[in-house]
């Protein structure tokens, strides 16, 4: 599954480290691993201490915000005996963004080890999963690593003989991009309509059915076990110093060798496509986006930004779920973003008015551009849509569909102009596809 | 500023500073209302204060800045929603009156907001009185850059009989299904779909099982654009660009003509959206998106008057704004008023006001021709000059009684007080046109009469806990029931009702049941779980319509309210109760609770009224002046709104209208009593007269008179009518008589004493309880169909094992007959958690007219079957 590594001296594999192995996901294979003695060790220590080392590690949000986990984990209110709760959000849908979902399916005990120490750390009996409901794959491996766990007597009463009882629930949900918004779905998996919620109270207040409610990443909780394994240091260690540790890269688009690249935050894109064997043969990068669809474009010139959270902000976008879609030259930038606009108005849940009915605007105009119509003003309404959008709507989902209409504008304002001048999309679409050149 | 009552507790005020203008605000202010508290209006459309913010339509943006920990003030990157923030110490908020960013924001979302918005502002509803388009006007731009395609839908869906939803003006604020669920209760609308498609709907009926059923739009007149069956169920095809599908949402009900279930809480309701408050949807739309079937099309807001007035139906007292045109009344809204109703009303109190505007309206004086014995129209004079020499040649030959009826003003109620004293020289008056007790009459002699304002809305919603005691609160007093709500979901209160099943408004009160069978109300509030329910200091009780039918009641109220130190309040069913019992329309209490039986009261009304002396003994109360004229011992009856039908025995008071020698009549419209009257004066209904009534809480109600109108109060007539009869009243104006009265003031004096409890027959096999729905088939609802749709299905209703012991198997449906020697009555029957050997029935709902055909009330033994050819499978 994964890449094997050319260069193990910048690659770090440690969740996808055995993914080569035969039934990866199995508990078996998980712990002939080592899988396992992290939750001993964990249940060993007091709650307060998992934290403090998971908020040492510096250890940040892999969902894409990149808040400090730990420090999100000493939000949560002093117990007082009633339910509290871990939501793992595994709702990946966003267009590039395909790590959890490989995670899941290759070993997913890595994401139940890790829930069930951050349940001991935040003194949590429950545990949901929240997946995307279209993975059903995913679902199904889920479910029987939650079984396996449960038999093994990680899950359940008493966990492993120290009066902990820890269990995990795996939702699927039913298709909705929104529900990825933290507090959107905490509605939806109480089974409201999923739109996101007023905040404050915030979910380690009020979460899920109103208590206090840590919501992680898959990634992150992923990453648990392996911090409590090896210590805080080794996993400061890799990255920078504000964007510690590793993470998964997941290269797609015109590079030889898509997939997932476990490496240390910081490196940059250049190493990354020299790891994927270069781009498409006889193409060149032309644009690329660092984590995701929401996040804005990077070109040629970004190929040597770190990719942490740092150094993306710097550069004008941000680090995202480094989903990592690489564009070479044949790709029309007007066609992938009208691409994206459509996603983002379909997956618009309605709630505000500046997304609902901005990214219903933007599809047509951004429509009527990549056919050739319109006139050069229409760019300067786009961008001013955007503004209108960009931080007046009710959750990111509006910020986010704004990101590759203002980028891609910033850097190919011409390209945008030719279509008008040409009357028409100067590329030819098929010429960017794997099967370009096989009638030729 | 919407605010229930000022509040009495310092609070801790916050100062900010919005605008270069610094204010301070208690704690826990939303930025958009400190603004207005500056008068700085930020457009708004999703905000309402009387529901939860929502912050979805993100109109209301504006910069804000805080202190940081070290107190230096840093803007926040984004806008703000000002109607979900709250304001906090140092704050500085720049609206769109300071702010580019705060003005390009708003007029970024107005722009968006009208992108999709049809503009059809000409044909509108709402066009002139739309905050759409108002604040368009003032925050947004003068033209729009979208020249793409708009998305349409079909047009309209209907909600219910009554109100329709054209999708495409809809602007998604929320603020309908928001109310539904918080302040209703009945959340029969939701969001469907996402995004542009994203709209309000219905639930289909496929889907939850519902007995789908609507009577087709009835057209009033062929000028008026009125919607037909298709134009409700289709439409213009979909904008094909969308590919949306909206079958689910576009009504379909004809399709979906499904059989009734067992279930009693889902067939009682009969269609989607069946709310009694759905009118205030409509209300607070903030667009034309949400009409009501009564005024689509027939009036534009700038061609209507407004005038203040008070809802005539129950003893709430709502404060309406009746908007009226060219003499007729188009629509009568909720008006604002944060001591009663707050902003909302019942769909009762809204539309059903065509009652009074019928062909059987009265408009000339008629009497009874000595030799055709047909009523013929006279003039005024003559009809006076009749009536006044019947009723003294009555008065002389044996007495007049008189029935004044549960719906007049404090003015025209006093008038007939004082008519029956001055001018028949008796004291038998009694405005209690329904089922009533002596046990009863000393009640409100002891404990309400003169006693002024008492527990009110603003207490009853402090109140930690509240017993119902014979009350249902959301069919007989719809505004009590929504403070109730209001309350229970805000501040936990307790609600406990003592009925014999849990009605679907006891349940969205998450109110617990004393289950009691009718009669037995005195025993259940002498039940340690009753004195457990208002333990709480501030508890107050609430005592319904059905007490008066059950022995020992207002006794075992009494002592519990003195055990426990709760608040009694006494809540009659229709609006001019209170104020009768204040103007001593009772045989046994003079006007502000003097007790006939004191001499010193008397002497003091008696002077006041200068007049020899007053009647010395209590008069007949309705029943004995009904059985008194039918054995021929009461010759004259003076009768104003009673429908004979409401009484406990509606055949022996048509027999009473009959024998008696002389019968006055004043009415609104031709009715049972004028037809047996041999004198009827007109008189007016409440939008042709100004008045007073005296609500629940013993709170006066004033109304100005909202129509122009030759019509005279029944003071005005019973002035004239005193005069004629060589008598003067001195009541002539609108508001003499509430003067006289409030001049008088209250009673000081010894209170009647304390209620004994009457005698009841004693409990057979099968006892009836009934109660009246909000709406049923009441004189006052007549001429609105769109109103009678949303009714609820009658039902009749037996507990599981008296279900069995009729042969009913289990899960079978049926109808069931219920006989007494009077008559019968055959309704469906619901199975439903009740104590056994009780049948309930709806008292005056459609197929089930209780008192007309059974003459029976709550307690009364009933015989009870099973409808043999109802019998059917489930």
């Amino acid at each position: 599954m994964a890449e094997e590594a050319r260069q193990p001296v910048t690659l770090t594999p440690v969740l996808s480290k055995h993914w080569n192995q035969d039934q990866s996901w199995t508990l078996d294979s998980y712990e002939r691993n080592g899988g396992y003695q992290a939750l001993r060790k964990a249940l060993a220590m007091e709650p307060e201490d998992v934290v403090s080392q998971v908020k040492d590690s510096g250890l940040r949000g892999r969902g894409g915000a990149g808040f400090p986990t730990g420090l999100k984990w000493s939000f949560l209110p002093k117990p007082d005996g009633n339910p509290r709760y871990l939501v793992i959000n595994a709702d990946e849908s966003e267009p590039g963004t395909c790590k959890d979902i490989p995670l899941m399916m290759a070993t997913p005990q890595y994401l139940i080890e890790g829930a069930i120490i951050t349940c001991h750390a935040i003194r949590a009996e429950r545990a949901f999963i929240y997946l995307r409901g279209e993975v059903a794959h995913v679902y199904r491996r889920l479910l029987s690593a939650v079984e396996e766990a449960r038999a093994a007597g990680y899950l359940g009463e008493n966990v492993l003989g120290s009066g902990k009882n820890i269990d995990i629930v795996v939702h699927a949900g039913a298709g909705a991009y929104i529900c990825g918004e933290e507090t959107a779905l905490l509605d939806s998996l109480e089974g409201r309509r999923g739109q996101p919620r007023l905040k404050p109270p915030f979910p380690a207040v009020a979460g899920l059915y109103a208590r206090p409610t840590v919501v992680n990443n898959v990634e992150s909780i992923a990453s648990v076990p392996c911090i409590i394994e090896n210590g805080s240091a080794w996993f400061s260690g890799m990255g920078t110093a504000k964007s510690a540790g590793f993470g998964f890269f997941s290269l797609s688009g015109h590079v030889q060798r898509p997939g997932q690249y476990e490496a240390p935050l910081g490196i940059t894109l250049r190493e990354l496509i020299e790891m994927a064997g270069g781009m498409r043969e006889g193409h060149e990068l032309k644009f690329w986006t660092p984590g995701g669809s929401s996040t804005p474009m990077f070109t040629a010139e970004h190929l040597d930004t770190p990719l942490d959270f740092e150094s993306t902000g710097a550069a004008g976008s941000m680090l995202g779920t480094r989903a990592l879609q690489i564009f070479d030259e044949t790709v029309c930038v007007v066609r992938a973003v009208l691409r994206w606009t459509e996603f983002y108005a379909h997956e618009s849940c309605g709630k505000c008015t500046p997304c609902r009915e901005g990214t219903y605007w933007l599809v047509q105009v951004l429509r009527q551009l990549e056919n050739g119509q319109g006139v050069p003003e229409d760019l300067e309404r786009l961008l001013d849509i955007c503004d209108n959008i960009l931080g007046r709507s009710f959750c990111a989902l509006g910020d986010g569909a704004t990101s590759p209409i203002s980028s891609s504008i910033k850097y190919f304002r011409d390209e945008y102009l030719l279509h008008l001048s040409e009357g028409r999309c100067p590329f030819d679409p098929v010429k960017s596809t794997l099967f370009a050149g096989v009638n030729a | 500023m919407t605010v229930t009552e000022p509040s009495k507790t310092p609070v801790d005020l916050v100062t900010l500073t919005i605008d270069g203008i610094e204010v301070s605000v208690p704690k826990g202010t939303l930025l958009i209302r400190a603004a207005e508290e500056l008068g700085i209006a930020i457009p708004r459309f999703c905000d309402h204060p009387l529901l939860a913010p929502a912050g979805a339509c993100r109109q209301c943006l504006v910069e804000v800045a805080m202190p940081d920990r070290e107190g230096n003030v840093r803007p926040m990157p984004k806008p703000q929603a000002s109607c979900t923030m709250t304001a906090s110490p140092g704050m500085v908020v720049k609206t769109q009156l300071t702010s580019p960013v705060s003005e390009k924001a708003q007029r970024g979302v107005m722009e968006l907001l009208l992108i999709n918005h049809p503009l059809d502002c000409p044909v509108c509803d709402k066009g002139g009185e739309c905050p759409l388009q108002n604040q368009a006007m003032a925050n947004g731009q003068g033209s729009s850059r979208f020249t793409e395609v708009k998305r349409t839908f079909p047009k309209p869906i209907r909600i219910s009989t009554q109100v329709l939803l054209d999708r495409e003006r809809c602007i998604l604020c929320q603020r309908c299904t928001r109310f539904s669920k918080e302040i209703a209760g009945d959340p029969f609308i939701d969001l469907q779909m996402r995004g542009a498609k994203q709209q309000i709907g219905t639930f289909s009926p496929g889907v939850l099982n519902f007995h789908v059923d609507l009577p087709d739009p009835v057209v009033r007149t062929s000028e008026e654009l009125e919607p037909t069956p298709q134009s409700l169920q289709q439409g213009s095809s979909e904008d094909e660009s969308r590919g949306a599908s909206h079958e689910h949402a576009t009504g379909t009900y004809a399709a979906d003509n499904l059989t009734t279930t067992g279930q009693a809480l889902l067939d009682e309701s009969g269609q989607p959206f069946a709310s009694y408050f759905s009118g205030n949807t409509i209300q607070i739309c903030p667009v034309g998106a949400l009409t009501g079937a009564a005024y689509r099309f027939r009036a534009r807001p700038f061609d209507l008057v407004s005038t203040k007035g008070v809802c005539e139906h129950c003893s709430s007292g709502c404060a309406l704004r009746v908007d009226h045109r060219r003499g007729k009344v188009t629509r009568r809204l909720a008006a604002d008023d944060p001591a009663v109703n707050e902003e909302w009303n019942c769909d009762k109190g809204r539309w059903a006001f065509n009652w009074a505007t019928g062909a059987d309206r009265l408009t000339h004086p008629l009497v009874r021709d000595p030799e055709t014995g047909e009523l013929e129209p006279v003039s005024w004079p003559y009809a006076l000059q009749v009536a006044a020499a019947g009723l003294l040649k009555a008065r002389d030959a044996g007495g007049v009684g008189v029935l004044p009826g549960g719906r007049l003003t404090v003015e025209d109620a006093y008038a007939y007080a004082k008519f029956a004293r001055v001018v028949l020289r008796t004291n038998d008056i009694d405005f209690r046109a329904r089922a009533h007790s002596a046990e009863e009459e000393a009640f409100l002699g002891h404990a309400v009469a003169g006693t002024g304002l008492g527990v009110t809305f603003a207490e009853l919603e402090a109140a930690p806990a509240v017993l119902l005691a014979g009350l249902e609160a959301e069919e007989e007093a719809a505004s009590i029931f929504l403070r109730l709500r209001k309350s229970v979901l805000n501040k936990g209160k307790k609600v406990t009702s003592i009925a014999p099943w849990a009605s679907r408004g006891l349940i969205k009160l998450s109110g617990t049941l004393i289950q009691t069978v009718p009669g037995q109300e005195a025993a259940a509030l002498g039940t340690p779980e009753a004195a457990a329910a208002v333990s709480t200091p501030g508890s107050v009780i609430l005592l319904g319509p059905r007490l008066t039918e059950s022995s020992g009641a207002y006794q075992a109220a009494l002592a519990l309210a003195a055990a426990t130190g709760a608040k009694l309040a006494w809540v009659p069913r229709r609006a001019g109760e209170r104020g009768a019992v204040e103007a001593g329309a009772l045989p046994s209490l003079l006007p502000g609770g003097r007790p006939v039986s004191d001499a010193a009261a008397r002497v003091d009304i008696a002077a006041a009224w200068d007049v020899d002396s007053l009647p010395a003994q209590p008069g007949r109360d309705t029943a004995r002046i009904i059985d008194d004229a039918s054995a021929g011992l009461l010759p004259g009856l003076l009768v104003g709104g009673v429908d004979p039908d409401d009484l406990p025995d509606p055949a022996a008071a048509r027999a009473a209208l009959e024998t008696a020698s002389f019968v006055v009549s004043l009415e609104v419209r031709a009715s049972t009593v004028s037809a047996y009257a041999d004198v009827v004066l007109p008189v007016a209904p409440p939008a042709e007269k100004g008045g007073t009534f005296l609500n629940w809480e013993g709170r006066w109600r004033e109304f100005p008179q909202a129509l122009t109108s030759e019509a005279l109060s029944d003071g005005e007539v019973l002035d004239s009518l005193a005069s004629e009869a060589g008598e003067g009243l001195g009541l002539r104006g609108e508001k003499a008589g509430s003067a006289e009265l409030a001049q008088l003031g209250r009673w000081e004096g010894a209170r009647t004493e304390r209620p004994e409890a009457h005698t009841l027959a004693p409990a057979s096999a099968t006892v009836l309880s009934t109660w009246s729905m909000l709406l049923d088939k009441g004189r006052l609802q007549d001429g609105e169909p769109y109103l009678a749709g949303t009714a609820h299905r009658a039902v009749a209703r037996v507990s599981p094992a008296t279900a069995t012991g009729l042969g009913l198997a289990a899960g079978v449906t049926g109808s069931v007959t219920v006989s007494n020697d009077r008559g019968e009555i055959t309704l469906p029957l619901a199975i439903t958690p009740m104590p056994d050997g009780v049948v309930w029935l709806p008292s005056n709902s459609p197929g089930s007219p209780v008192r007309a055909r059974l003459a029976a009330g709550n307690g009364d033994p009933v015989v009870l079957r099973l409808a043999g050819d109802a019998l059917m499978g489930a």
